[in-house]
């Protein structure tokens, strides 16, 4: 693994075909036996816990939810490649990565719900609440790393944004300052070719969304996006050298969301057709991987009911403790202002306060 | 007349501003080839074409910098903000640039810039998407902010905020797109700026409100009849910035009291203003104190507690019997 991630912000790499043949052995990471099972593990079991989430938001069970099928190997393959004190900051659809990075689910399934306790992250767990601001996780992952540069501590800060966030001005601020101060920061862009609706040539005139890193004077590269050992091959590398003091860096996952943009309303036939959804499909991440593994002995259908099961009892569990968790309260909610309240606050607090008591 | 939807009046407005006047630009994330995350802009630019009503790349402050430009060279953009909640994002090109543009170059350039974003709660978006910030908007001089409170507002004062010379910020109520519908007439009309609207005629008790609030408004004010047989009189406040004082004081020397309702948290604001502006012009006709039944002090709350946040009809009760029992 040598100068590929510093110069060439074009190159695409891809180190699994569509069929589970190993095209670029140079690139291959040096993972365990089970290391490798771990990582079709934590897909297969996100697929399901996915379409789990899908169907309990239709049933009003669940609230605010941004489907991830298709982005497994994106967004697990990355994550895997860092350790559990490096920090992440993920957006609204990087709920996967919080959870594999220790977020315990039935905190993102209240997360989803809209209550308070969805962003309480327990002592320990080096992730921030889902970021909703496009573009606000990328200038704020350059001060995370900052701190860990002023403490000396051997830690990276790494965030995600999709191909639309990179529009934003927060992004460029972002990743500029992360290479003026050359703090251990990893930026991770999930091209998922749609920002809604809108595809990535109505964004920028940009060949890749890579090359935006030359100009922030930070090194870049285009993976394949799903194909889960390019994504942790790639950011295995872009992490250690940021842990090495060498810097931040930049990957872009060339992904695909098959979904809706949210389960709020959104309508892909509007502006994709099915025939590209299903050219997508042929790439699928899991399919690649599974086929990979099989051929090497490391997967079979055993592993595969057993992950379903197991991830179907997870979602159970996990949604049945959100269930008993207790309720907000408007004073409850004025308690979080501040560390200490106001005068106008307490007066505020007691006129809930009495209500929601009787 | 056709009954329609809120979202409905917009479009139409929308269509009817396009058609009337090619200097009329429509753009922002999402609102071409989809029609708007709302739909609001549905099927505009098929009728329209891709060089006036467009997608954007998706950049807030982009969105209102390049309707900034275009303003300033004739054009009258209408930039959407997906949600109001990303203002923030968009805020030094509104506050900072347009709004000061006719001031900066005395007369000479001027920015005829609408901006659109929904807002609003009682639907249990994500954070950021509904929060009330007009008061920040309404803080800044050079810029009209208008608040519909249903659909033939909606279309009337839209079509006003698109011919104005100035730039206006106009807000839609994510709980009015599709609550109720209304008769509206099929042609273009408008309804002045900065003129508030009497909605409902009372002797005891003036409610100020606008937006999702005047329903909550109406509501309280019929209940409150039938039960108390007091009456109350609602003020639609269309516009909070500029503020039609004369109608609220008006009102206020015929009622002698007066509350003030706002989705908004408490402190500063359309509310505060209002409370400001009657003791300038009514102060001696009062015979209680003005109240403001607002949200308290917090963040825009999480989904699940929206409904306990927001004012309520039986708190707007509670409030006008306090105003009374003064
Ligand atoms: C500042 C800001 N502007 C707009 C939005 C509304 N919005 C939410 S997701 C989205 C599209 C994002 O697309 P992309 O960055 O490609 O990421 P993806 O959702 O595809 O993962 C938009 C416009 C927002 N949340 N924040």
């Amino acid at each position: 693994m040598s100068a590929v991630l510093e110069t060439k912000p074009t190159q695409f790499l891809q180190i699994l075909d569509i069929d589970g043949n190993v095209k670029n052995s140079d690139w291959m990471p040096k993972l365990s036996d089970q290391e490798l099972r771990n990582l079709m593990h934590k897909m297969v079991f996100t697929r399901i816990w996915d379409g789990r989430a899908v169907k309990l938001t239709r049933q009003g069970r669940l609230g605010f939810y941004a489907p991830v099928a298709g982005q497994e190997a994106s967004m697990l393959g990355s994550e895997a490649a860092t350790n559990k004190e490096d920090f992440l900051l993920p957006s609204y659809r990087d709920i996967p990565q919080s959870v594999w990075h220790g977020l315990p689910l039935y905190q993102a399934f209240l997360y989803s719900r809209g209550h308070q306790h969805g962003g309480q992250i327990p002592e320990g767990v080096n992730v921030l609440m889902p970021q909703i601001i496009i573009g606000a996780q990328i200038v704020q992952t350059t001060g995370v790393a900052m701190a860990f540069k002023l403490r000396h501590e051997k830690r990276v800060a790494f965030t995600y944004i999709g191909d639309g966030g990179t529009s934003q001005g927060d992004f460029y601020e972002g990743i500029n300052f992360a290479g003026a101060y050359q703090v251990p920061a990893v930026f991770i862009v999930q091209n998922n070719q749609f920002a809604i609706s809108v595809p990535v040539r109505l964004q920028t005139a940009a060949q890749t969304l890579a090359s935006k890193a030359v100009a922030a004077g930070i090194p870049s590269m285009q993976v394949d996006g799903m194909d889960v050992l390019a994504v942790y091959a790639a950011t295995k590398q872009s992490v250690d050298r940021a842990r090495e003091g060498a810097g931040p860096s930049l990957i872009e996952t060339i992904t695909f969301r098959y979904g809706p943009h949210t389960m709020s309303g959104d309508d892909p036939t509007r502006y994709r057709t099915k025939d590209m959804e299903q050219e997508w499909q042929l790439k699928d991440p899991l399919v690649r991987f599974r086929k990979f593994l099989e051929a090497k002995g490391l997967w079979s259908d055993r592993d595969e009911e057993s992950t379903i099961e197991e991830a179907k009892t997870a979602v159970s569990e996990a949604l049945a403790k959100a269930d008993s968790y207790p309720k907000m309260t408007v004073a409850g909610l004025i308690d979080q202002m501040f560390e200490k309240l106001p005068d106008d606050l307490i007066v505020q607090r007691a006129e809930y306060a009495s209500e929601e008591g009787r | 007349m056709a009954v329609m939807t809120m979202i409905q009046a917009i479009t139409q407005a929308l269509d009817l501003e396009l058609a009337r006047d090619e200097k009329v630009l429509l753009f922002g994330e999402d609102v071409g080839q989809s029609g708007g995350v709302f739909r609001a802009t549905d099927g505009l630019q098929k009728k329209y074409g891709d060089q006036r009503v467009f997608d954007t790349p998706l950049a807030e402050s982009g969105i209102a910098g390049l309707a900034t430009g275009l303003g300033l060279q004739g054009f009258r953009p209408i930039a959407e903000i997906q949600f109001f909640g990303f203002v923030f994002e968009a805020m030094d090109e509104i506050a900072g640039q347009a709004a000061r543009m006719r001031y900066r170059s005395g007369g000479r350039y001027t920015c005829p810039v609408v901006y659109r974003a929904p807002f609003g709660g009682g639907v249990k978006t994500p954070e950021l998407h509904a929060d009330s910030l007009e008061g920040i908007l309404m803080q800044t001089p050079g810029l009209k902010v208008v608040i519909p409170s249903n659909p033939y507002d909606a279309k009337g004062l839209l079509i006003s905020a698109i011919r104005d010379n100035d730039p206006v910020f106009f807000l839609e109520h994510m709980k009015l797109y599709r609550s109720f519908k209304q008769e509206v007439p099929e042609e273009a009309y408008t309804i002045p700026l900065g003129k508030a609207n009497v909605v409902r005629e009372g002797k005891d008790v003036t409610i100020v409100t606008y937006g999702a609030m005047v329903n909550t408004a109406v509501q309280a004010a019929e209940t409150w009849a039938k039960t108390r047989g007091i009456t109350a009189e609602v003020i639609d406040l269309r516009t909070i910035s500029p503020i039609d004082i004369e109608t609220i004081a008006s009102s206020v020397k015929k009622t002698h009291r007066a509350v003030v309702l706002q989705e908004a948290q408490r402190t500063s604001g359309v509310a505060a203003e209002i409370v400001a502006q009657i003791n300038e012009q009514a102060m001696f006709y009062l015979e209680a104190p003005i109240l403001r039944i607002t949200a308290p002090d917090t963040v825009f709350p999480y989904a699940q507690i929206e409904d306990e946040w927001l004012p309520t009809q039986t708190r707007v009760i509670e409030g006008l019997e306090k105003v009374l029992s003064m």
